[in-house]
């Protein structure tokens, strides 16, 4: 048991966006979230996150309720996240930022020695300044810093998105290795093959809610429910 | 591009900065008692100057408060040495724990905005500062001020009134800042501090709690404010309430910008800049503020970075 979400209401002032949601994520397992643009999936992970407050139902990590907790209070129990748009601190270097990033955490040298293990190439560019990286560097990056973190649950939005076939293949390769390791991943993607090649279940939205539940397994790329749910 | 940040450089940071304390301290041997004497105000000023470029320059908390930091530091140092004779030694200590204090009671309240807000409800804190110590006039001194008695000026045996001794105790408050102001950039801390500044939703999103960072951090920007306060009263002799005003809050930016905010040795070269730009205009006319000002405009429009910003982003990226 990891990540257990029940009935979770949010939104931003009077706007309500996700309207009770019901989601589960388990330890060494990729769940992806679909869904139409707007239906509330970005949403959902700052709500898990604690950037945008919920104002109904319950999140649990391992059985410690989440939701109420100040934003700053959350990565600590073992929830981290990289948005989408990468977000660094562009005029730090590589080691720098991976140093923010595991701060909280104490900065152990095992953590980054692991980190630099998935992505290699950060190790090669420690110095360089983060904004000067090219576009899947910088995402490496983004995903490296969350990792110093030592989360259970990796909250991942559109992750390749706008990157070169080479990058992307990279880390879904690290995202497959940390899901063996025990880390429970949550991905927003949009591309069917995306999901098809890297996920083993895949979550539905529409509208602000989970509306269904599929194992990959069994799903091929013209399967009627991302059509449904998709529209594509 | 390598070899940015704030933590890159290594060995050549701490070298760099110790020759510049090495030519500061030899200054005293080859200046003369005049231009030593206007070294002592740069070097306290710059002091001042330093806590503020950890609260702007590394935070990213645009303060227009700091006169009442420097004033809090400059009273608690000055009163108990006017009222109750205190030796410099205490005094200068009563003096920094009263910035630092200062900064943290105005912290609590002025966090809980930012921005333009946050420059607005400092600068009200700095006004209500002014205002009390005129009204309380009778102890302060108001307007006039007071002077430091020369008995309290005395530290270890040495009188600060004297050239010698009051050079060597502004070098020390200078480069104990300076070397401490480096270290705590290069630390964890410091990190957090940048993280706060570069964006704080993200910082959150890595576990900071971005209250108690900036708390923190404008915390010590009011230790330095406090002893460049205390140090400016015990070596000058003087504390007077128009280093409450506006003024003394722009100052510090200033010599940070011109300086260039986010570097450890900004705030030294601003204030030098500055105080040599003054010197040579109001030579040459008595609007001397006009050519400042024209001078403050050029460096604006070609390095917005400040001089040392801007030599960072082009030559020499290791500078911290």
């Amino acid at each position: 048991m990891a990540l257990e979400v029940a009935g979770l209401i949010a939104g931003y002032g009077p706007v309500t966006v996700l309207r009770g949601v019901d989601f589960r994520a388990e330890p060494g397992r990729i769940t992806c979230l679909m869904g139409r643009n707007g239906v509330g999936k970005s949403t959902f992970l700052k709500c898990l996150m604690g950037l945008v407050p919920a104002t109904e139902g319950t999140i649990r990590l391992d059985g410690t309720a989440l939701e109420g907790l100040p934003a700053h209070e959350v990565p600590r129990h073992g929830l981290a996240y990289v948005p989408q748009g990468r977000r660094l601190f562009g005029p730090l270097t590589v080691a720098e930022n991976l140093a923010i990033g595991g701060l909280v955490q104490g900065n152990d040298r095992a953590t980054l020695a692991h980190v630099l293990t998935l992505f290699p190439r950060l190790g090669e560019r420690l110095s360089q300044v983060a904004q000067t990286l090219s576009g899947g560097e910088q995402q490496m990056l983004s995903i490296a810093r969350a990792l110093c973190l030592k989360p259970k649950v990796l909250l991942l939005d559109e992750p390749t998105e706008g990157l070169q076939p080479s990058m992307v293949s990279l880390i879904q390769d690290a995202i497959r290795t940390l899901t063996g390791q025990g880390v429970a991943v949550v991905l927003v993607e949009q591309r069917v093959d995306a999901v098809l090649r890297l996920a083993d279940s895949v979550a539905f939205m529409v509208a602000g809610r989970v509306e269904e539940t599929r194992d990959v397994k069994g799903l091929a790329a013209d399967d009627p429910v991302f059509r449904n749910y998709v529209g594509v | 591009m390598t070899g940015g940040g704030v933590t890159g450089g290594g060995v050549k940071v701490w070298v760099l900065h110790l020759a510049l304390l090495a030519v500061l301290f030899s200054a005293q041997f080859w200046l003369s008692p005049y231009h030593a004497t206007n070294l002592v105000r740069i070097m306290v000023l710059a002091v001042f100057a330093m806590g503020y470029n950890l609260a702007f320059g590394y935070t990213g908390l645009l303060s227009l408060g700091h006169a009442l930091l420097l004033a809090a530091g400059m009273y608690a140092a000055g009163l108990p040495a006017q009222l109750w004779g205190w030796s410099a030694g205490p005094a200068f200590i009563a003096g920094v724990a009263g910035g630092g204090l200062m900064a943290a009671a105005v912290g609590l309240l002025a966090l809980r905005t930012a921005g333009v807000s946050f420059m607005i409800v400092t600068l009200m804190f700095a006004q209500a500062g002014f205002l009390t110590l005129l009204y309380f006039a009778p102890i302060t001194g108001g307007d006039d001020g007071f002077a430091l008695a020369n008995a309290s000026r005395r530290i270890f045996g040495f009188d600060l009134s004297a050239d010698t001794p009051r050079f060597l105790a502004a070098f020390v408050i200078f480069a104990l800042g300076l070397l401490a102001s480096l270290a705590l950039v290069r630390s964890p801390f410091g990190r957090s501090m940048v993280a706060m500044r570069e964006n704080e939703e993200r910082s959150r999103m890595l576990g900071y709690n971005p209250f108690m960072v900036k708390l923190a951090a404008l915390a010590c920007s009011g230790l330095y404010a406090g002893a460049a306060g205390a140090a400016y009263a015990l070596l000058f002799g003087y504390a007077g309430a128009s280093f409450a005003t506006i003024q003394y809050s722009i100052l510090p930016m200033l010599y940070v910008l011109l300086g260039g905010a986010g570097t450890t040795l900004g705030p030294f070269l601003g204030a030098l800049v500055m105080f040599a730009l003054i010197e040579a205009a109001s030579g040459l006319t008595s609007a001397y503020f006009f050519l400042v000002g024209a001078a403050l405009v050029a460096l604006v429009l070609f390095a917005p970075k400040g001089i040392l910003g801007t030599i960072r982003e082009r030559w020499v990226r290791w500078l911290p």
